[in-house]
């Protein structure tokens, strides 16, 4: 397999604080480093009682935050902040599907679950993906939403995700890992859980599935052409035609302009397997990543594997892998790390962060070689961005 | 008429309890709750129109089932926040 190199303009890493970004079930927080992240500083909650799946900075300003926002008895919105979460404003339109004609069944947003900050060359743009899966832009910063049609009203759509009845994962099927192409914001590909992978060259007005050689065991059809449960997807910034994808059949990397997913996975230890929920990039170095992985055995408790949480990294684009579990429970940890609750900051060395459903944020500052935890107690984690660093 | 504003929702009221909205169905009611405090309405009500699983609304005691329920100047609508669990 070759290297895959970074192309031009590999940012240099980053040297100051990191905030990490919380978004969990009951509220939003904030974790704050000094320079050497050794000191980290709880701050929030921002939303109490509020269900938080995603909080995400806009890196082209550095300062806005957008945050997907729900109860469990009102309806889902968007809030934003322009100062970094001193003060926070409600989307004057959050996402919503349009009104169905009379006599027919339309849909409803169930919650916001993911954001994307869109283009470089276009401020103000974000995706945000829904549950039932939906496609949502903005073009004003969050401020105002509107669905996109190319997906949203696109006559494949129902099959794509296995009909309107079809609940997914708790809390509904949803769409997620909207990553936008640096090279070409045109360019686009999105993850439904369950739908599979889907690629747009026109700036979503047409969609077509991306799933050759991903397993969906749970089907019935042999090598679907969609119905695939992506469960977090991932372009390289720096190598934009290398994509990553932990699914809940095995880890896999696709090289465009190539077709077909190589199930990375398959170097994973047999006794580990490769199933889990979250993988993240290295900002430098294409051919890093790090997953987490978890039980999908028998009745799937998604915990980790015999009650010893640990990271994998692959530092050779997924050909092998190395276990990250030093500081971690070494019996009954039992953690839970979704999808966007694992990421990476812009230091050297790179700043690893994972949260969990039972309340913890845990860190490495060395790449994976050492876990330390920074937070307990927090509510069940959905989220974690890292800014700043 | 009196419209009681359950805690939920009381970000948008100021932090009030009790407010006075104008309408002859509780669709046009809520249209003026949204016009008094912009946002309300949709953490109320989907965009199909219909009112989300865990709020209530209830018209002189009665549960309204849909948007469409007649209301007089002197109706007391009462909406509720209807949740179990943690």
């Amino acid at each position: 397999m070759p290297k895959v190199k970074a192309g031009k303009g590999t940012p240099r890493p980053a040297s100051g604080p990191v905030t990490l970004l919380v978004g969990t079930r009951k509220g939003a927080f904030f974790i704050r480093s000094d320079r050497a992240r050794r000191s980290w500083t709880l701050a929030g909650p921002h939303f109490l009682g509020q269900i938080v799946n995603h909080l995400v900075l806009d890196p082209r300003d550095g300062k806005t935050l957008l945050c997907a926002v729900r109860t469990g008895h009102l309806g889902p919105t968007v809030f934003r902040s322009t100062d970094f979460g001193r003060a926070w404003k409600e989307a004057q339109r959050p996402p919503a599907f349009p009104k169905a004609a009379p006599g027919e069944k339309g849909l409803a947003v169930e919650h916001v679950f993911w954001l994307t900050p869109g283009h470089a060359s276009q401020p103000g743009a974000w995706y945000a993906g829904v549950s039932p899966p939906g496609l949502f832009r903005s073009e004003d910063g969050g401020v105002t939403w509107e669905g996109v049609a190319g997906f949203n009203a696109n006559p494949m759509r129902s099959a794509w995700i296995g009909g309107e009845e079809n609940q997914g994962p708790p809390g509904g099927a949803t769409l997620h890992s909207v990553n936008v192409d640096p090279r070409d914001a045109r360019h686009l590909y999105l993850g439904i859980s369950i739908g599979g992978t889907f690629e747009s060259k026109d700036a979503g007005a047409t969609w077509r599935p991306l799933n050759q050689g991903v397993a969906a065991d749970f089907l019935p059809v042999k090598d679907p052409e969609y119905g695939h449960d992506v469960h977090c997807m991932r372009l390289h910034p720096l190598a934009p035609d290398r994509l990553y994808q932990q699914n809940h059949c095995g880890m896999y990397r696709l090289d465009r302009p190539g077709e077909k997913w190589d199930r990375i996975g398959n170097a994973m230890p047999k006794k580990i397997g490769d199933i889990g929920f979250p993988i993240v990039l290295h900002p430098r170095d294409p051919d890093t990543l790090w997953v987490f992985p978890m039980d999908g055995g028998t009745v799937w408790p998604r915990v980790s594997l015999g009650g010893k949480p640990a990271a994998y990294v692959s530092r050779d684009g997924g050909r092998t892998w190395r276990r990250q579990d030093k500081g971690l429970p070494t019996k009954q940890g039992w953690f839970t790390v979704k999808r966007q609750s694992m990421c990476v900051d812009s230091r050297d060395p790179v700043g690893v962060y994972f949260g969990t459903t039972s309340g913890e944020v845990w860190m490495s500052a060395n790449e994976g070689d050492r876990w330390n935890s920074i937070a307990r107690h927090l509510p069940e984690i959905y989220s974690v961005e890292a800014a700043g660093g | 008429m009196n419209v009681l504003i359950p805690s939920q929702l009381r970000d948008y009221t100021g932090g009030r309890a009790h407010v006075k909205a104008r309408g002859a169905t509780l669709a046009a009611l809520l249209a003026d709750l949204e016009r008094r405090y912009p946002g309300v309405r949709f953490r109320m009500i989907d965009e199909q129109d219909a009112i989300r699983r865990h709020i209530k609304i209830f018209v002189n005691q009665q549960l309204a089932r849909d948007l469409s329920a007649a209301l007089a100047a002197n109706d007391e609508v009462v909406i509720v926040g209807a949740l179990s669990g943690g």
